[in-house]
């Protein structure tokens, strides 16, 4: 890659800030060049949050029907899913996944939900209330 | 605890690992540049792990797991790294203020996703993000990360959360610096060594999913993925590009960063030859750069999705490389 090929398509993800990459000065010199986006990055980072977003709305959604849980939508919005929750509560996924159904949570002994709180990054408070919005 | 700010020199860097390896050491007065860092450490590869599993899709990686950096390097180089663990987070905390008060920058593994001033859209669960520490004022932590472009803060509680969420490759607090490093590092034969590893396992590992042979693996993958299943096709796509040119790459997996490490090489072994190499080299990173952008563009329907397309170009990569790594092994023999 040259330095004028160095793509600089301003990525809102970045806030303003740059990106390093490597690319070839015109004697074909290797240096580091800010670069401000990629159009390929943008569109492939903006599908990955799309998704949680989009989980996160249909979770909150099921819950506000009764048939989902304030749990699963703080999960998607903290951009986990079942096997990352586990992981990061210490659970297993099977344990996750019952914990997931509506009332689970809230049957918890107040120290295993303390741990889901630890892991969301959530006040005990927050965790069992169901957001507003995804 | 009163301000503390050590003098350090923030520079940024493609990836985070070797950039910070490359200011911790910088800082000991040992000048070492990312490339040298990256390349010394034999930290390309190409891995594709369909049973471990990011967000469903399965793991690709275009450099070695990590700490690799940290250990191929202090290793082939001879310096003695100095690293400490902590089962309880408030001590881990404790330690790092005393390592601050003696005076001492230290490099931090870190999850991503916690970092207060990581933008919110760039942050993930991404537990081996590697920063350095060279201070704190008020609450907050004064923060070199080789991966932002300018200085910045992150407030305690959001570092030690950072510093110990559990899962899979958690930090437990990891804190690290170089205890002692030599004053003439042996670089040519560190470089030797480095090449004939790394050129060996990105060409030899029996394995049908690493080196160029995995690449081979995932071009055949993405011929056989169904036209049925398109939902499912675009997130595979997307998830390849973003592990292959998401923070920290240095454009197209690494082959830049180790292009421009091999120049480096030239000089270090006097063999002109290797400069010849890089051009091949980047000539394989400016195909994947064409992939990955094919690749969103289908993901994002503007471009008609042909998966064939794809697989062609994966294996053009895939043949360009190859070349790269056995005319390397051809030229720096075994000492």
């Amino acid at each position: 890659m040259k330095n004028e090929e160095v793509p600089q398509q301003a990525a809102k993800a970045f806030l303003g800030h740059s990106k390093a990459l490597y690319a070839q000065d015109a004697t074909g010199h290797y240096g580091i060049v800010p670069s401000a986006g990629w159009e390929a990055e943008e569109i492939v980072l903006d599908q990955a949050i799309a998704e949680y977003d989009l989980a996160a709305a249909e979770a909150l959604e099921r819950a506000r029907r009764g048939q989902g849980s304030a749990l699963e939508v703080h999960m998607w919005r903290r951009r986990m899913d079942v096997l990352l929750l586990a992981q990061s509560s210490g659970f297993f996924q099977w344990q996750v996944r019952r914990h997931l159904r509506p009332g689970a949570l809230e049957a918890l002994p107040l120290s295993k939900q303390q741990r889901y709180a630890e892991a969301l990054g959530l006040s005990l408070d927050a965790l069992v209330r169901l957001p507003q919005e995804a | 605890m009163p301000d503390i700010e050590i003098p350090f020199d923030h520079r940024q860097t493609a990836h985070c690992e070797s950039g910070v390896m490359s200011s911790l050491l910088r800082h000991q007065g040992l000048q070492i540049s990312e490339p040298m860092t990256f390349g010394v450490s034999a930290a390309l590869t190409f891995a594709y792990i369909p049973f471990v599993k990011f967000g469903g899709m399965p793991l690709f990686a275009y450099r070695m797991p990590p700490k690799a950096v940290i250990k191929g390097l202090s290793k082939r180089l001879g310096i003695k790294m100095h690293y400490e663990t902590y089962g309880r987070p408030d001590e881990g905390m404790a330690a790092l203020d005393r390592h601050l008060e003696a005076g001492r920058v230290v490099g931090l593994q870190t999850s991503v996703y916690w970092l207060s001033y990581f933008p919110p859209d760039m942050r993930f669960h991404f537990n081996a993000h590697n920063l350095v520490v060279y201070g704190k004022r008020g609450g907050n932590y004064l923060i070199s990360d080789p991966v932002i472009d300018v200085r910045v803060e992150c407030d305690a509680e959001s570092l030690k959360k950072a510093r110990f969420v559990r899962g899979a490759l958690a930090p437990k607090g990891l804190l690290y610096y170089p205890e002692s490093v030599p004053a003439q590092p042996d670089y040519a034969g560190a470089i030797r060594k480095a090449i004939r590893y790394n050129t060996g396992m990105m060409l030899h590992t029996p394995l049908p999913i690493i080196g160029v042979w995995g690449i081979r693996t995932v071009a055949r993958k993405i011929r056989g993925l169904k036209a049925a299943k398109a939902k499912h096709n675009r997130l595979f796509l997307g998830h390849l590009v973003r592990m292959q040119e998401e923070i920290g790459t240095g454009g197209a997996g690494f082959r830049f960063l180790y292009a421009s490490f091999l120049q480096e090489a030239a000089a270090i072994l006097g063999q002109p030859v290797l400069t010849d190499i890089a051009a091949q080299l980047t000539a394989a990173g400016d195909e994947w750069r064409r992939f990955a952008l094919s690749a969103a563009k289908m993901c994002k329907d503007r471009m008609a999705m042909d998966t064939d397309q794809l697989a062609d170009q994966l294996l053009e990569c895939a043949k360009l490389e190859e070349a790269v790594y056995r005319r390397l092994r051809a030229e720096i023999k075994p000492s």
